[in-house]
């Protein structure tokens, strides 16, 4: 297994190094892996008195339940909606400051920003933004002729979502895109250029499949931060309503958990929002690993 | 096909000027070689031929319409880029269509076009193949395929070979001159090579810190070199050039270092002028003592097989302190120590001014 031998001195002090780590791993990782497996099988009252062993009745019942599989089918348009959304954005972003000469480090610096912002913190900006009674968007909305209302309508509560939690990934993937485009050589464009090719073509037939490996990298970044991490941006804004037209799967384990009480149903939604996890991130290191190489 | 003519083009990055007002013109079907140190500008009015760079002032023409204000794609012109540029993720067919294929050319006449090319570049074989499974030279090979195959009205090449080893770059200017003079299209390529740039050119434009010190035929330069620049740049080992004044009633003239040197078959200028002597390595000759025009301290021998060359200081009655390189034929003894007397080829005495660095041409020549 060792391929370069490293002698330390003292026997415990490579474990001493890494303990750190591994302390992190079991704290924030296997730790609750393994109570949300153990909890998923089983079943608990309301006021935690009792509990018992259920098997995977937890699960069957999941499954059959025509609420999880609304929530599943909102978290897809969701995740697909941001995904798409933050990406293209980013590429149309990234390709108008791969262009710019003059103050490009100040593009690249305020382009970056919205990505040191928490989701919540992001949700909460959209929610006034996008306020009915003193949202300034929602105000211009209204002046357009549309009647915005996240409250009631379920589709304006999904846009606000969507446009929350994109918005905050449109600056991860900038960054990621700007540098795959600064990474083709610029004599490229040009022989591309020269051999009768505008900007467009040059883009769609020389540029954007030197970044498919970029795409396919972001894409997997980016359902997995929708499916995931987007938590804050529902508990902020919509809180999963108007109804359930907004219940994603990561807000429907908190509120089953939470609200519902029901640990045992909460558990086994989490353990399958890890397999899910598992198979993503199972993608996406193999094929980084054979990546587009030329 | 097509004629190039370039009026007094300029070229300025922010406040700094690269390019000071370049003229050129280039014969349809002629092979031009703008050679020039890093930094001279010769691929800044390349690229502007290409219409890569904007050209800040002047015009450029070409096949007599005036290409300022447009997209390289309207110009007609192909370029072989020093990295080769190959599409990364095309094969080779690909990468020579690309450009048919947006011209819009039925399906059989690109693939016609590209195996004729392929054959006159020895590509066939590869043509399935991705830019990353060949070697140096079939990449170029490549990029000259891409250019060919458009049939343009200039090709551009901009330092092609230096990407390649010796062998491999003397195999390729070869190619790439037959190829040219078997299609007969006009074509401009930079270097920084000064053998690149004797073997190829039809005429030779040298660069020297934003403008053209000279144009001419490589022997043309060779020969007759119109500065100091351009008789050091051309010629390897570069020509020895001492500082003199010329010496009263046609002695000769006076070298900096002491000594007086009397050049055969050579005209003087007026006495009392500050020349700048310009000796070739090649027109210098081991002689016996008394027929020496310099003596020559040796004081390292490098031995070529075919040429020797003898680096040393002038020495003796001949002037002293200055540096000079003598080729002499390849079995001459002589050692590091040894003193050489030297003979000036006759008529092979430069001759320029030394303030302005420009080649003092005798009246009445």
């Amino acid at each position: 297994m060792r391929t370069k031998n490293v002698t330390f001195k003292s026997p415990w002090l490579p474990y001493l190094l890494v303990a750190p780590q591994l302390l992190i791993t079991a704290v924030f990782f296997l730790w609750p892996a393994s109570q949300a497996i153990y909890q998923s099988v089983l079943r608990q009252d309301a006021f935690g008195l009792r509990t018992e062993f259920v098997g995977l009745a937890n699960f069957r019942r999941l499954f059959a339940d025509p609420l999880y599989f609304d929530a599943f089918v909102t978290t897809v348009v969701f995740s697909a909606l941001v995904t798409g959304i933050s990406m293209l954005a980013a590429l149309v972003l990234a390709i108008m400051a791969d262009r710019v000469l003059r103050g490009a480090l100040a593009y690249r610096t305020l382009l970056i920003w919205p990505y040191a912002v928490a989701p919540a913190v992001a949700g909460v900006l959209w929610w006034f933004l996008f306020n009915p009674t003193i949202g300034l968007v929602a105000y211009a909305l209204d002046v357009l002729g549309y009647e915005w209302n996240h409250f009631v309508d379920g589709t304006d509560a999904m846009a606000l979502i969507v446009i929350a939690a994109a918005w905050r990934q449109v600056s991860y993937n900038f960054l990621f895109f700007l540098a795959g485009l600064q990474a083709i050589p610029r004599s490229l464009i040009e022989a591309a250029a020269i051999d009768g090719a505008g900007p467009l073509r040059r883009f769609l037939t020389i540029q954007l499949p030197l970044l498919s490996p970029t795409v396919f990298f972001l894409m997997v970044v980016n359902v997995v931060y929708a499916f995931f991490e987007t938590f804050g941006i529902v508990h902020a804004t919509t809180r999963g309503g108007p109804g359930n037209d907004t219940v994603i799967l990561v807000y429907k384990v908190w509120r089953d958990a939470f609200e519902g009480l029901n640990l045992g149903a909460s558990a086994a939604q989490s353990v399958v929002l890890m397999v899910i996890v598992i198979a993503l991130t199972a993608i996406q290191f193999r094929f980084i690993e054979r990546r587009v190489e030329y | 096909m097509a004629a190039i003519a370039i009026r007094d083009v300029t070229k300025t990055y922010g406040k700094l000027r690269v390019i000071h007002g370049v003229s050129l013109d280039v014969d349809d079907g002629a092979f031009i070689v703008i050679v020039g140190p890093s930094g001279c500008g010769k691929s800044s009015l390349l690229r502007m031929v290409a219409g890569l760079e904007p050209i800040t002032a002047g015009e450029i023409a070409i096949g007599g319409r005036v290409v300022n204000g447009l997209e390289p794609r309207e110009r007609n012109v192909a370029m072989v880029f020093q990295n080769y540029a190959l599409y990364p993720h095309m094969s080779v067919f690909d990468n020579m269509a690309y450009g048919l294929k947006i011209a819009g050319l039925a399906k059989a006449d690109i693939r016609a076009r590209v195996e004729r090319a392929a054959a006159m570049l020895q590509l066939q074989p590869y043509l399935a193949r991705k830019p990353r499974e060949l070697s140096g030279g079939q990449r170029q090979r490549v990029a000259m395929g891409r250019a060919l195959v458009r049939d343009p009205d200039v090709f551009l090449f901009d330092e092609p070979l230096s990407n390649l080893d010796a062998k491999l770059r003397v195999q390729m200017r070869l190619e790439i001159r037959q190829l040219q003079r078997a299609v007969g299209t006009t074509a401009l390529y930079v270097t920084h090579d000064q053998v690149e740039a004797m073997t190829l050119a039809d005429r030779l434009v040298v660069m020297h810190n934003g403008v053209a010190e000279q144009v001419g035929t490589p022997m043309e330069v060779y020969r007759a070199p119109a500065t100091t620049f351009v008789a050091g740049f051309i010629g390897s080992p570069s020509m020895t050039l001492l500082a003199a004044s010329v010496a009263e009633s046609g002695k000769g003239l006076a070298l900096d270092g002491g000594g007086l040197v009397k050049p055969r078959d050579t005209a003087l200028p007026e006495p009392g002028r500050r020349v700048l002597v310009g000796v070739r390595p090649e027109h210098l000759s081991a002689v016996s003592a008394p027929n020496a025009d310099l003596e020559l301290k040796v004081t390292a021998v490098e031995a070529l097989g075919a040429d020797t060359l003898a680096h040393g200081v002038l020495c003796g009655r001949n002037g002293a302190g200055a540096t000079l390189v003598a080729r002499l034929p390849g079995g001459t003894r002589i050692g590091p120590g040894e003193t050489l007397p030297l003979a000036i080829a006759p008529g092979a005495t430069h001759l320029f001014d030394a303030g302005t660095g420009r080649r003092i041409e005798p009246a009445g020549r």
